[in-house]
């Protein structure tokens, strides 16, 4: 089986978001940028898949600034086979448009199934993997924890609110990866030396105009000061009485 | 004129009322526009949510057999097909596990984009807009739309859920036929949980819990808020630590919530997690380090060892809630 896994590089979790200049982007010095939590349980189960069948390919796909050479080489030294860098300068939020020019180098590049993680942790938009598979016709399941693959069909678990669901998916498909469905393995040196013979193609993003604009990029209010009410057991009715009578919240 | 439209979601017969919410956003929107709500709701037998959707100025029920089991792919294609049969210019769901699922798809078959857990929507002019939390929270991007239709999910507790009766349902057969995945089973999770980004009050509790076993304590002052309030949150430490399920995250790569009340117990406030509570409007802080991150966004903090507060507290709740 043929795997594309998208991946996006974006700033560290841990990162203080700055807003930027213009009031429409973050400030990126000083920013440390790392692959997409969740791309890596996708590229986790492209391998565990392979592994599974014992042939087929594993293909890293990203779409962003030059600097994604980085996650790319990371990504093939965990084991992708090849890596595809489509370059662009803008920050690629709009996922229409990365869906758009995805589906044009998945239609050029067939495979039977893209991973993707649930959500890029930046723009937190969950757009990619539905809009990516109703373009391409391909099945598609979200936000998966569990996933089997038997005789060409795909069986995956889901949260939902309040439960579990089972749901079997044909190939070709887009299935987004969520915590819980791997532990992804890291780059070892066997690996890192490795990806350095493995092909990294790179070229020139055809982004399509985005769907939505920004308006503007904007911190939360800051919270009102807030108060320590007491220490220990004995600050409880105070807390209560806080809460009854100040926030109303109970 | 064009419609705003607002896809229901109808699990077993009933309607969730997220998507009562998301009518609201849609009702904002409609003033502004001058048009109307139209709901659209799949299923098999939706006479009894159709009735619930009154607020909405018409109700299009795709209704049979052949939609008695949730197939993003085959609902898709079917809401899209309404969503032009009525003229609709914004697509509305609310951001749950099924919108996120859900209208991704349909946009991309509308060849539209979307913006998605939206805590804010616009129309001026002609041109919708939204507000959204990104970066887990940590910030908030305002879009604005330049492809039609636009398509938003609605962030659940943020919108007032809409009532109204009388509106005009019109019913569509649901096709049959093949679908490339389609839902096989549905695994309660136990007990009657309150969904997390649903809940009215969360209680979360982090590393200062010592242990799995010691989150008996965070579950009792759930559980004394009375059934389906408020529901048990963790940090992303005893996710990895595999204390409590990944679907009890809170914060960047788990969920982001904002409910009327939050708790956060041994938990000392890493930028992951603020991000992802921040916007509660009540916050309570139990933490036996005065100097923790966690004090500096609470309302109210109290210092202390949590097995000796939180005992406490859960009692004195639960008598609150008795006397009302």
């Amino acid at each position: 089986m043929d795997i594309v896994v998208c991946i996006k590089r974006v700033p560290a979790t841990d990162t203080a978001i700055k807003i930027a200049a213009d009031g429409k982007s973050i400030e990126t010095n000083g920013v440390s940028f790392e692959m997409n939590a969740y791309d890596e349980f996708a590229l986790e189960q492209a391998l565990l898949i392979k592994e599974q069948l014992g042939e087929g390919t594993v293909t890293a796909i990203t779409i962003g600034p030059k600097e994604s050479q980085k996650e790319m080489r990371d990504a093939l030294a965990r084991g992708a086979d090849k890596a595809v860098l489509l370059t662009t300068d803008q920050w690629a939020y709009d996922g229409a448009a990365t869906a758009q020019a995805l589906a044009a180098w998945l239609s050029a590049n067939p495979c039977q199934l893209v991973l993707c993680g649930k959500q890029a942790v930046d723009s937190d938009n969950n757009q990619l993997p539905g809009n990516l598979a109703a373009r391409l016709g391909f099945a598609c399941v979200t936000e998966v924890t569990k996933l089997e693959l038997a005789d060409g069909t795909f069986t995956a678990e889901r949260d939902i609110e309040g439960a579990r669901e089972v749901v079997t998916c044909k190939t070709p498909a887009v299935i987004s990866c969520n915590k819980g469905l791997n532990e992804p393995r890291y780059a070892n040196l066997k690996g890192i030396m490795k990806a350095k013979k493995k092909p990294l193609e790179e070229s020139a993003a055809d982004l399509p105009a985005a769907a939505m604009e920004i308006v503007s990029i904007e911190l939360p209010p800051a919270r009102a000061e807030g108060r320590i009410v007491g220490e220990g057991a004995d600050a409880v009715p105070a807390l209560i009485e806080a809460l009854r009578n100040e926030a109303k919240a109970i | 004129m064009s419609n705003i439209i607002v896809i229901a979601e109808v699990r077993g017969g009933s309607l969730k009322r997220p998507s009562l919410e998301a009518i609201t956003a849609g009702q904002q929107l409609a003033s502004a526009n001058g048009g109307q709500v139209i709901a659209i709701a799949c299923g098999n037998g939706l006479d009894a949510a159709a009735a619930e959707l009154g607020a909405a100025n018409k109700v299009v029920a795709i209704d049979g057999a052949g939609f008695a089991e949730y197939s993003g792919d085959a609902w898709a294609k079917a809401i899209a097909e309404q969503v032009k049969a009525n003229d609709g210019a914004a697509v509305l769901m609310a951001h749950t596990a099924m919108g996120k699922d859900l209208l991704p798809r349909v946009s991309g078959l509308l060849e539209t984009g979307i913006i998605t857990d939206v805590v804010g929507v616009s129309c001026e002019g002609g041109s919708f807009g939204a507000k959204k939390p990104v970066f887990g929270g940590k910030a908030t991007m305002t879009v604005k739309a330049t492809k039609s239709p636009f398509c938003a999910t609605i962030r659940p507790n943020n919108f007032d859920a809409a009532s109204g009766s009388g509106g005009e349902v019109a019913k569509v057969d649901a096709p049959s036929g093949d679908m490339l995945s389609v839902v096989k089973e549905i695994i309660a999770a136990g007990g009657d949980k309150t969904p997390l980004a649903e809940a009215k009050v969360v209680v979360a509790g982090g590393r200062g819990l010592k242990d799995a076993d010691s989150f008996k304590i965070i579950e009792e002052l759930a559980a004394a808020f009375g059934p389906g309030v408020a529901a048990v949150g963790a940090s992303r430490a005893v996710v990895d630590a595999g204390w409590r399920p990944h679907s009890e995250q809170v914060g960047q790569t788990g969920k982001v919530v904002g409910p009327p009340l939050y708790f956060a117990i041994g938990i000392s406030g890493a930028i992951q997690h603020l991000a992802g509570m921040r916007t509660a409007r009540t916050i309570v802080a139990i933490n036996k380090d005065a100097d923790a991150p966690i004090f500096k966004v609470a309302d109210y903090g109290i210092v202390g060892d949590a097995f000796e507060i939180v005992p406490a507290l859960t009692k004195a709740i639960a008598e609150v809630v008795a006397n009302r």
